[in-house]
């Protein structure tokens, strides 16, 4: 291994350099969690720098499942693809953030198993700040992945109404809504023991809640049981508004529902989290 | 004695059926190196991880530098450090990176945060390899900026999990200078170890622990005087001698001897390291072919074996002792 030859090159350990680093002076003051979390956020991007592999969901994911949906369904469910797409993307958008937010748990729980995270733990710092932090690298992820949505969208035909406001508010919502959506998974990936049954039970919640919305289709044709369903399901408003702001309308009172289920969504699954969390083993 | 670093009382922790931390009672001075010593789940990382309050005791009471982990867990976690038994720290980074990560949550601003990783990277002897990622480094490198994480801010108290397990003889004894250095500076350090030598190298105190309980507790010469000076193993020609050489040894030693499952061999632990020439004289006296002798000192499962009656590496059951 090359890393012999760089070890025997260093010198070893001196007495004078260690005396000189534990005398480092003044202790720095505490940091906030803003801070803390900010720092945390920034070694989500490190490992993204350093690990782009991780990007394939982001990029394969949003790609896949605009080109099968349009090309597949369109022209049976719509009557043209073109159609389609107008309707479909925004959908499309919303099912990808979503799925991506999946990776979060999945990721966490690999990541506490190694002993990193009891460094972290055993930190003087604001607790949930390892948690945040994560979540916030993953914005970029979100980011990343609705800029191909759209990107792709648009070279393929889509032509949102709203204009640039509208697309930059909508991606702005599912920003919020997926950072919430994230406390969910990962409150698994501290419940469940192997990131493969994270993925399991995050695949088994997802389908259900990403097909069982208007995403795909108008619900209008689904029986009167399922339209209730899809109704209350808060992927369901999601879609609705990230449409109506691409095509030009703002759905005030949806919008307020999209936030009102994010704030529910880190109010139910934040502390838990945070339970569960402590109490690690 | 000093004041008291750390001090615990009947600390608790269970996992299910299996009692890790069966009520521990430690009292360790400030400064130097206190060791723990045992054998491979008799409890260490569990005890460790308690006092770093990482887990939560079911019962009994520690406090660390004055503060109890629970109720003043944030204040403890202020003034100490843990090294865990892996990786602690994030292998996909730098070096340099995990330096600064840890930095900044501690609160140096940047420019102080980028000097004092510099800093550390020097005195480790790891600034060449600053800027490549942890899981690409050699063992005794990994262990090194495992310890140079835990001393961003200098802790008055460091945990260190098994720092030398795994490693080549040549970073043992670095991870070892490390240890004495930090204690020179008046660092309290509390180590775990499964190595006899290791800890009677370092430790200034050592407690034995077994089945998540202290076994005993002492100096390591203390240790030492109630396990015996080591043992001497001698295998002889023929398995037909050796009834007649456990007779002799016997009397030269008058200690019991130990008959292994190799039949020309024998071994027998001893007080006086002494006897032992006179005692093979009187083999070779007695027309005992000896093909091979050896002294040792007492290992960790001697050591087991003199204090608890069962050898260091059984699966955990259910303790007679």
């Amino acid at each position: 291994m090359n890393a012999t030859s760089a070890e025997q090159a260093s010198a070893p350990v001196t007495e004078d350099a260690l005396r000189s680093v534990l005398l480092a002076g003044e202790r720095p003051s505490r940091p906030g969690p803003v801070l803390t979390s900010l720092t945390f956020g920034w070694r989500a991007l490190l490992k993204i720098k350093h690990v782009p592999e991780q990007l394939v969901d982001v990029t394969m994911f949003p790609i896949m499942f605009t080109l099968m949906f349009t090309y597949l369904f369109g022209g049976a469910l719509a009557g043209s693809t073109q159609e389609y797409l107008q309707f479909l993307l925004p959908g499309i958008l919303v099912q990808a953030n979503v799925m991506i937010t999946m990776n979060t748990g999945i990721t966490l729980n690999t990541d506490i198993q190694k002993g990193v995270f009891d460094r972290f733990r055993s930190l003087p710092v604001w607790r949930p700040s390892p948690l945040v932090g994560a979540l916030l690298g993953d914005l970029v992820r979100y980011s990343i992945g609705s800029a191909i949505v759209i990107t792709l969208g648009l070279v393929l035909g889509f032509r949102p109404v709203g204009g640039a406001v509208g697309v930059v508010l909508s991606v702005e919502l599912l920003l919020v809504f997926s950072f919430c959506l994230s406390w969910l998974w990962t409150m698994l990936s501290l419940i469940l023991r192997t990131p493969n049954s994270v993925a399991g039970v995050s695949m088994m919640l997802m389908f259900p809640l990403t097909f069982v919305s208007n995403i795909f289709v108008d619900p209008k044709t689904m029986p009167g049981w399922l339209q209730a369903v899809v109704e209350v399901n808060p992927i369901t408003h999601l879609a609705t508004v990230v449409r109506g702001l691409m095509h030009g309308s703002v759905p005030a009172g949806e919008i307020g529902w999209v936030l009102v289920s994010s704030v529910l969504l880190v109010a139910v699954f934040g502390p838990i989290t945070m339970v569960l969390y402590r109490n690690k083993k | 004695m000093g004041k008291l670093a750390i001090e615990t009382r009947g600390l608790k922790k269970s996992f299910g059926k299996t009692h890790a931390v069966a009520g521990v009672d430690l009292a360790v001075s400030a400064g130097g190196v206190y060791g723990v010593l045992g054998p491979n789940g008799a409890g260490k990382t569990t005890m460790i991880r308690m006092l770093a309050t990482l887990l939560r005791p079911d019962a009994g009471e520690a406090q660390v530098l004055g503060y109890d982990v629970v109720r003043d867990a944030h204040s403890v976690r202020s003034r100490v450090s843990l090294t865990g038994q892996f990786a602690s720290v994030d292998e996909d980074l730098t070096g340099v990176e995990n330096l600064l990560l840890l930095a900044r949550l501690l609160g140096y601003s940047r420019p102080r945060a980028r000097r004092r990783a510099a800093d550390l990277l020097d005195a480790f002897g790891l600034a060449d390899a600053a800027d490549r990622q942890v899981k690409k480094y050699s063992g005794g490198m990994r262990r090194r900026i495992d310890i140079a994480a835990s001393l961003v801010v200098p802790p008055e108290l460091i945990f260190l999990d098994e720092p030398t397990t795994g490693l080549d003889p040549r970073s043992r004894n670095q991870v070892w200078e490390i240890v004495r250095g930090l204690v020179a500076e008046g660092t309290t350090v509390l180590l775990t170890t499964q190595y006899l030598d290791e800890a009677d190298q370092l430790a200034d105190r050592i407690a034995v622990i077994d089945h998540g309980k202290v076994i005993a507790e002492g100096s390591s010469g203390q240790l030492k005087a109630s396990v015996g000076a080591g043992s001497l193993h001698v295998r002889l020609r023929g398995p037909e001698q050796r009834a007649e050489a456990e007779r002799v040894l016997a009397a030269a030693l008058d200690v019991p001897i130990e008959l292994s499952a190799d039949p020309v061999a024998l071994s027998a632990g001893i007080s006086d390291p002494e006897r032992v020439a006179r005692s093979l004289a009187e083999l070779s006296r007695s027309g005992i072919d000896v093909t091979e002798f050896a002294l040792g000192q007492p290992s960790l499962d001697e050591v087991f074996l003199a204090l608890t009656g069962h050898a260091a590496e059984k699966t955990p059951e259910e303790d007679a002792a």
